[in-house]
């Protein structure tokens, strides 16, 4: 059983919500797919169990004893990653994407392709169960074959909380292809609304269970009235309501779950959408210990 | 002249920030956050005019193909598969490299466009502003940005990234004279700023930092600046009525008390971003 914490807009809580839940739902696996700024681990020490490297994609890199400067890799690239300076051909790494099209122009074999570490991937074993996290090399491209291998670490025997990355683009796609649930966490803001219209069509397509809750709604009834309405006009649940918490801020500072702030008011309503996705999810057996 | 505004993390204000010093300093205002555009809820900008953004995807002939798969095995992207019945193309997945028509020995490979998403160009308050939006279910964003840094006005330009230090943002940054990072003063704000130093610096763009949501009592930002000899750009103050004024999508500038916020920051950006 797997679900995805998602938001569309960044900054609306993610992070805080998937990590409370997972002080109700037991014994799980905590995937952070927000792989370029994970912030999930910084609740967490544990023992580390693995570590690896991931490696995807490869970079060019020009031989140049060998270049004989006849331009045909500078013509073909799409990408403008390659340059003449200072009377040598060089490849600027950033812009190159790996796709080996200088390799396959060039008629003296002046272009190697090399693998391109995108990142370190651990998975540490907690006091309650597991966190799978990447450290990412910074500026490095391939996010989403990353988190398609975090997601390889998963447990099937448990349940799986992913705490995704904003947006709608190939991280996102590559959180949420297979989960059983996905709570999407919003603010009442305009540009919260607009961004939940983009992130439920996305997983409308990929036909997911979807369950919406609005984090600090009482920043703005009205705004929280009309997310209420659209996601009932869109039969999607919304299970939770938020309210603004100054223990929010201290959870996050004393990195402590807001579950554990027993007078919170935001932390009672994480455990009660916690429960409720139990209750929805049907993961009584696999948290049997803890509800 | 452009100055990118990212953050590493998201939510922490890179919209409020680049659209009220866009209109304050009279700039273009460019959301290259194409994922999740907002700045033009901001600016109530009207549209008047929408561009396409089409890829070149393969399209293979299939009388003339071969099936002899150098294609398929050429593509670094696992774009092309090999089928009984020919090759297969999984136009999400295509980088446009253009490898393999060049690799078909039967001319088999031609391209077609693929549209995924739009450009669109308008005004508000004066100033001009410009946002791509990638359509909903694609992956790739970066042609997007691309188009849109390509053709900028000679001029001020104050462009809006995506959260994060991944592709998008660091195609934004290829275009950047100078940046300003958005941030806030808790822990992840505080690790995921550290990513976006690393990143400006790595790329030799000058840079400074903007504290949102700042209180008396936390200095976790500040102190980190100051070890680090970052400039802060603003302070902005944790303040209710800030969040209530962009709930409801209006600009700060709209309220005189926070107009003295982009007057100085507008300052500071001149003094220690522009002059470089």
């Amino acid at each position: 059983m797997q679900i995805a914490v998602l938001s569309g807009k960044g900054g609306t809580g993610k992070t805080t919500i998937a990590v409370g839940i997972s002080e109700v739902i037991k014994n799980s696996t905590k995937i952070d797919c927000d792989v370029d700024a994970a912030n999930m681990h910084l609740f967490y020490t544990g023992e580390k169990i693995t570590k690896e490297e991931f490696h995807s994609g490869k970079k060019a890199y020009i031989e140049i004893d060998k270049c004989i400067k006849c331009n045909k890799c500078i013509e073909n690239c799409k990408f403008d990653a390659i340059s003449e300076y200072n009377n040598e051909y060089i490849i600027d790494t950033i812009k190159c994407e790996g796709c080996g099209v200088c390799n396959l122009v060039c008629p003296v074999e002046a272009v190697r392709l090399k693998e391109n570490k995108v990142a370190d991937i651990m998975q540490v074993r907690l006091t309650d169960g597991k966190l799978v996290r990447a450290d990412m090399e910074i500026g490095a491209d391939g996010s989403g074959k990353l988190i398609t291998e975090l997601r390889k670490k998963a447990d099937n025997n448990n349940i799986t909380i992913i705490d995704g990355s904003p947006g709608i683009g190939c991280s996102v796609i590559a959180s949420i292809v297979g989960v059983n649930l996905c709570l999407i966490v919003i603010e009442p803001t305009v540009s919260g609304l607009s961004d939940l219209e983009r992130i439920l069509k996305l997983v409308e397509s990929f036909k997911l269970k979807t369950l919406v809750c609005i984090n600090k709604y009482d920043i703005n009834q009205d705004m929280t009235d009309n997310i209420k309405r659209y996601c009932e006009e869109n039969n999607v649940e919304v299970i939770g309501l938020i309210p603004y918490d100054d223990a929010v801020i201290k959870s996050i500072n004393e990195l402590k779950p807001i579950t554990r702030f027993h007078d919170s008011l935001a932390g009672k309503q994480v455990r009660n959408i916690a429960e409720k996705i139990i209750k929805i999810g049907g993961f009584e057996n696999e948290c049997s210990d803890s509800v | 002249m452009n100055i990118v505004v990212l953050s590493g993390k998201g939510g922490t204000g890179k919209t409020l920030v680049s659209t009220n010093l866009a209109v304050y300093m009279g700039a273009n205002y460019i959301d290259t956050d194409v994922e999740e555009p907002n700045g033009f809820i901001f600016l109530k900008s009207v549209v008047e005019e929408t561009a396409y953004v089409e890829i070149d995807i393969p399209d293979i002939d299939k009388q003339k193909c071969v099936m002899c798969f150098k294609c398929v095995d050429f593509c670094e992207f696992n774009a092309l598969a090999k089928t009984k019945q020919g090759v297969l193309v999984f136009d999400k997945l295509c980088h446009s490299c253009g490898g393999c028509k060049i690799v078909c020995p039967v001319d088999a490979v031609n391209y077609k466009k693929k549209n995924i998403g739009i450009i669109e160009k308008g005004k508000a308050n004066h100033i001009k502003c410009i946002r791509g939006v990638l359509n909903i279910g694609e992956p790739i964003a970066v042609p997007i940005i691309k188009e849109i840094l390509n053709n900028l006005d000679d001029t001020l330009n104050m462009i809006d990234a995506s959260p994060g230090t991944s592709c998008n943002v660091v195609k934004t940054l290829e275009y950047a004279d100078a940046a300003i990072l958005v941030t806030e003063p808790t822990k992840f704000g505080l690790h995921d700023l550290g990513r976006a130093v690393k990143l400006v610096e790595d790329l030799n763009i000058p840079f400074g930092v903007v504290i949102n949501r700042i209180t008396e009592e936390n200095n976790i930002i500040k102190d980190y600046c100051k070890e680090n000899k970052i400039h802060i750009l603003a302070e902005i103050k944790h303040d209710k009525n800030v969040a209530v004024l962009y709930s409801k999508g209006e600009l700060l500038l709209e309220d005189d008390r926070y107009k003295e916020i982009f007057e100085s920051l507008s300052n500071k950006v001149k003094e220690n971003l522009l002059c470089k």
